[in-house]
């Protein structure tokens, strides 16, 4: 037994453990104090990420119609694979083999698409999307081992559908995912990584009109990512319709007419300036693009030496040739150079400044004044145009009937075309302007270039009195509906003298109607078909080349009716030859699909004439 | 001696205080077990662990009422026993989760190894109380009483159940303190466990030493280890001042908590209750840990004094490990916490720890 002051001892001993129990309990009470209620709203909102998962849900684009509602572009219902990291029961690895057995996809590119979001720290709580547009096997595997798999969602996307493939491809654009780049731009400061955008054509130019606004639910979930009931939910607005100008009939009866040829072509309404059509072939299927388009498939896009991608209708200049011709002859009435009564001897070639320049006739037309030298296109009469007005007349006559610059059509990346001038030759070859290049230049050779829109566009202006409308294919009502920022119509009217225009649409009417007329092949009976024909050199020829490849190329612009024209084609085949065999069929097909449907007759079929 | 439960004097010694503070752990107990066990009604976790709290009471009674001094006469029999049934679970145990700690008691599962941890106690206090009267220990007494710990400790530590086997070590530590050991041994006492460490380390099972690295780094592996000390604090910090209320603990019931009825009802009190039910339980926890430590101070003798000490220190240890683990403090062990973590094992040792701690107090008064 201890004696009493040993016992004391004890006693201090056991108070000394007392005040060490007292520190450690004050230590958990401040750690207590300090998570509870120094840094309870960051723990809150822990406990809320963990409970509450937010499922996306995503807005289908509006839809794309033409002038009679027909549905150019719409959505389909697509699932993707998703995956949520976040309170996962298994790792990454576990995950990707369990999900790789099920579905067709391997283990490797399971682990390959989870990576990668890691590597861009993608945070766990956003779904990983590992597969997208699934097959229903998929869905169902999913579907059915959700317990098994909670972290494993599939996640309802609508995407694109065009229901024609082809058809308008390059005006209608494709949609894809936004890029970082374009994140960064004010056009894409709405959006964030992973939303779909348009990226080219229709789909890019009125992105903001067509994008919904996607909502969200929230939803509660247990520890295994089983949902335990439903939060809220913010529904999404589906973007807004747009309804084009297009007319599917004509576009189709365009589409099948150029068919596997290169070329393009334009109908639009001159009245107005509402495209009718917009044709550029070869062309890509733009559904290729509504799911991630393959590596490969972009690949064979991008290499295809016919740049399918490419809207030859806007994107590329093509001499116009003989088209020139009715520009060149009402500049010289315009400018007074051009006396109307004139009459020039052909022999099948003339002489300029030293040099010899042909005529398509080689034996000459002989002796013809303007009317015929329009109908037979002879090019002795308009070097001799051509030469009495000088290239400074040339550029500002072209340029104001809508040559060499933008039409600001509502397409993005519109090519401006060229119509040379001393200037720009300076500019750009640090070199004089010869006046041996005026005389090609007259016949729609040499420098000058143009788009097929342009075509369609100045030949609207010119047999309509001088009158430019700025072709369109949304009418800015449709976005004043919207409360969406609109601009009018452009309306350029040029000075431009009644007989003048009487001049040269009559000459016009004769090529398509006269006897020995270049365009014989657009003439439809009952309709008043005018136009002119255009074989444009293509640069083999000069160095004597042969082939396909550097054949002619092939314009037609036609309108009818020839007196004030309600509708403008402007059809151009690359390599198609003689513009009278190659393009004039196609401008035909599409006025006689618009004749027919104007008496009501159309029955859907279009009517082709033999190209030979 | 025996029987006075029944005599008058029993119940006018009896400490309410003490009793009410253990009652009420119980039933904060119970509200959360239930709250935290109601997607697995058929488990019967509540009706389970309040048959034991009865029984806890029971025994309670019974051990408050026998006589220490007669409890410590027969104790080295008890403590025989305790080595036959700690040799009989390594044998025929059932494993648990790795550990083989558990034997079969009739219709329930039983782990001998949290009851034997009073008889070690009892047995330590006889062997410092009988100790000739001395300034300190020797060496070779110190070597005894660390022998009579470390025979059921290392039995423990074999099932393996290092956790548990931790636990017995404040017995033997406060006894060694109070009793008094030379600062120099003391020193080299700690400085020996310290050193201890590193090698252990090399023996240290994997799960082990992962659960460690959790604990320096609970980050390191969010979906195993540390996961539930990550957990286990949201749920605490997302309590705030007046917790979400019993039955709404979205981490509690929506599963994100892990052992949440055994090892983590902490954190169910912490986010249920709040930062206010917190300090309520730890202050019970606390209460019933001072009026011991004053009934230490005040014990007849030196038996006495060193029973109640070593149930103080066995109650601090559980107390501070536990609830340290559930706030990221201390490493993940399978610790419970004494009157509040789902076990009938547990619960029925703080009811006879707490019966020990009356009956020293009961006999403070020499009659």
């Amino acid at each position: 037994m201890l004696q009493r002051e040993e016992h004391e001892t004890l006693r201090w001993r056991i108070s000394f453990i007392g005040y060490v129990i007292v520190a450690a309990l004050l230590v958990l009470a401040f750690g207590f104090w300090n998570m509870q209620i120094v840094q309870v709203s960051y723990y809150q909102q822990r406990a809320d990420q963990n409970r509450v998962r937010e499922i996306p849900l995503l807005a289908p684009r509006g839809r794309i119609y033409d002038r009679e509602h027909r549905v150019l572009a719409d959505n389909r219902p697509s699932y993707n694979i998703i995956l949520i990291r976040e309170n996962s029961p298994h790792t990454v690895e576990q995950t990707a083999a369990m999900l790789s057995s099920g579905i067709s996809m391997s283990k490797d590119e399971v682990l390959e698409s989870i990576n990668r979001s890691i590597r861009r720290h993608v945070p766990k709580f956003r779904p990983i999307v590992l597969k997208e547009d699934v097959s229903v096997d998929d869905i169902a595997y999913v579907k059915s081992h959700r317990y098994e798999l909670p972290e494993i969602a599939v996640e309802l996307q609508p995407r694109r559908r065009y229901f024609e493939g082809q058809l308008a491809a390059h005006a209608m654009g494709y949609v894809g995912e936004v890029t970082e780049a374009e994140l960064t731009t004010p056009e894409f400061v709405n959006f964030k990584s992973g939303d779909q955008v348009g990226k080219t054509g229709l789909e890019r130019q009125y992105n903001n009109l067509l994008v919904g606004q996607d909502g969200f639910k929230r939803v509660i979930v247990n520890s295994f990512g089983r949902e335990m009931g439903q939060l809220e939910e913010q529904p999404y607005v589906a973007g807004n319709d747009l309804v084009t100008t297009i007319d599917l009939d004509l576009q189709r009866a365009a589409e099948d007419m150029v068919g596997e040829r290169s070329g393009a072509v334009v109908a639009l309404d001159p009245r107005t300036g509402e495209i009718l059509a917009m044709v550029s072939r070869p062309a890509y299927d733009p559904n290729l693009f509504a799911t991630r388009i393959s590596p490969v498939d972009w690949n064979n896009l991008i290499t295809d030496p016919r740049k399918p991608m490419q809207n030859r209708a806007i994107q590329s200049r093509f001499s116009p040739g003989s088209v020139f011709k009715v520009f060149m002859a009402a500049a010289g009435l315009e400018a007074g150079t051009l006396n109307p009564l004139r009459s020039v001897y052909c022999p099948g070639y003339a002489s300029f400044y030293g040099h010899t320049f042909a005529c398509d006739k080689h034996e000459g037309h002989g002796t013809l004044g303007l009317h015929d030298a329009i109908v037979t296109s002879c090019n002795v009469f308009f070097y001799n145009v051509g030469n009495d007005l000088g290239i400074s007349r040339i550029y500002q006559y072209a340029t104001m009937m809508g040559l060499g610059r933008k039409s600001g059509i509502d397409l993005p990346n519109e090519d401006s075309g060229l119509i040379p001038s001393e200037a720009w030759k300076q500019r750009v070859y640090k070199a004089k302007w010869y006046a041996g290049e005026t005389i090609s230049v007259a016949i729609g050779q040499g420098y000058v270039s143009i788009t097929p829109l342009q075509a369609a566009w100045a030949m609207g202006g010119l047999t309509t009195g001088g009158r430019l409308k700025q072709p369109h294919f949304v009418k800015p009502e449709q976005l004043k509906k919207l409360s969406l920022p609109a601009n009018e119509i452009v309306e350029e009217d040029y000075p431009i003298h009644q007989s003048t225009v009487n001049i040269v649409t009559t000459a016009m009417w004769g090529v398509v109607n006269e006897e020995g007329g270049t365009g014989f092949r657009a003439r439809i009976e009952g309709f008043d078909v005018a136009g002119k024909t255009g074989t444009a050199q293509v640069v083999g020829k000069q160095a004597n080349l042969k082939g396909q490849a550097y054949k002619d190329n092939s314009w037609f612009v036609g309108f009818a009716p020839s007196r004030n024209p309600e509708i403008v084609v402007a059809a151009f085949i690359e390599n198609g030859g003689w513009g009278a065999e190659a393009a004039a069929p196609v401008a035909h097909a599409v006025l006689e699909t618009y004749y027919k449907k104007k008496l009501g007759q159309f029955d859907g079929k279009v009517t082709t004439i033999a190209a030979n | 001696m025996i029987g006075d439960s029944t005599s008058g004097r029993f119940w006018k010694d009896f400490d309410w205080l003490l009793f009410a503070a253990a009652i009420g752990l119980s039933i904060i107990s119970l509200v959360e077990i239930y709250s935290s066990t109601m997607a697995q009604p058929t488990d019967n976790f509540f009706a389970r662990q309040l048959a034991w709290v009865c029984v806890g009471i029971v025994f309670f009674i019974i051990v408050a009422a026998i006589d220490y001094h007669l409890i410590a006469e027969q104790i080295p029999w008890f403590y025989l026993l305790a080595i036959v049934v700690l040799l009989y679970t390594l044998a025929m145990g059932h494993r648990v989760s790795g550990s083989k700690s558990w034997v079969r008691l009739g219709p329930a599962m039983f782990q001998p190894s949290e009851l034997i941890k009073m008889v070690v106690v009892v047995t330590l206090a006889r062997f410092f109380s009988e100790l000739r009267s001395s300034r300190y220990m020797t060496f070779s007494q110190i070597a005894k009483a660390c022998m009579i710990c470390m025979v059921p400790v290392s039995l423990v530590a074999l099932q393996p159940d290092l956790g548990t086997a931790l636990t017995y070590l404040p017995a033997l530590a406060v006894g060694l303190f109070i009793r008094g050991v030379r600062p120099a041994v003391l020193i080299s006492l700690i400085l020996g466990f310290v050193l201890v460490l590193p090698i252990s380390w090399l023996i240290l099972k994997p799960y082990q030493k992962e659960r460690i690295l959790t604990f320096l780094d609970p980050d390191r592996d969010p979906l195993g280890k540390g996961y539930q000390v990550n957990q286990s604090k949201i749920a605490i910090g997302s309590g705030g001042l007046i917790g979400k209320g019993v039955f709404n603990g979205s981490q509690n019931r929506l599963g994100f908590l892990p052992t949440r009825h055994t090892d983590f009802i902490f954190s169910v009190v912490g986010e249920e209750l709040g930062f206010v039910g917190v300090i309520g339980t730890l202050g019970l926890l606390a209460f019933i840990i001072f009026r011991s430590i004053h009934n230490a101070q005040t014990a007849r003798d030196s038996l006495g004094l060193f029973i109640v000490m070593g149930v103080v220190g066995i109650y601090f240890f559980h107390v501070i490990v536990n609830v340290g683990m559930v706030i990221g403090f201390m490493p993940t062990t399978g610790i419970p916490l004494p009157f509040m973590s789902y076990g009938g094992s547990s619960v029925l040792t703080a009811f006879i720890a707490l019966g020990l701690v009356l009956n020293v107090r009961r006999r403070r008064y020499v009659n």
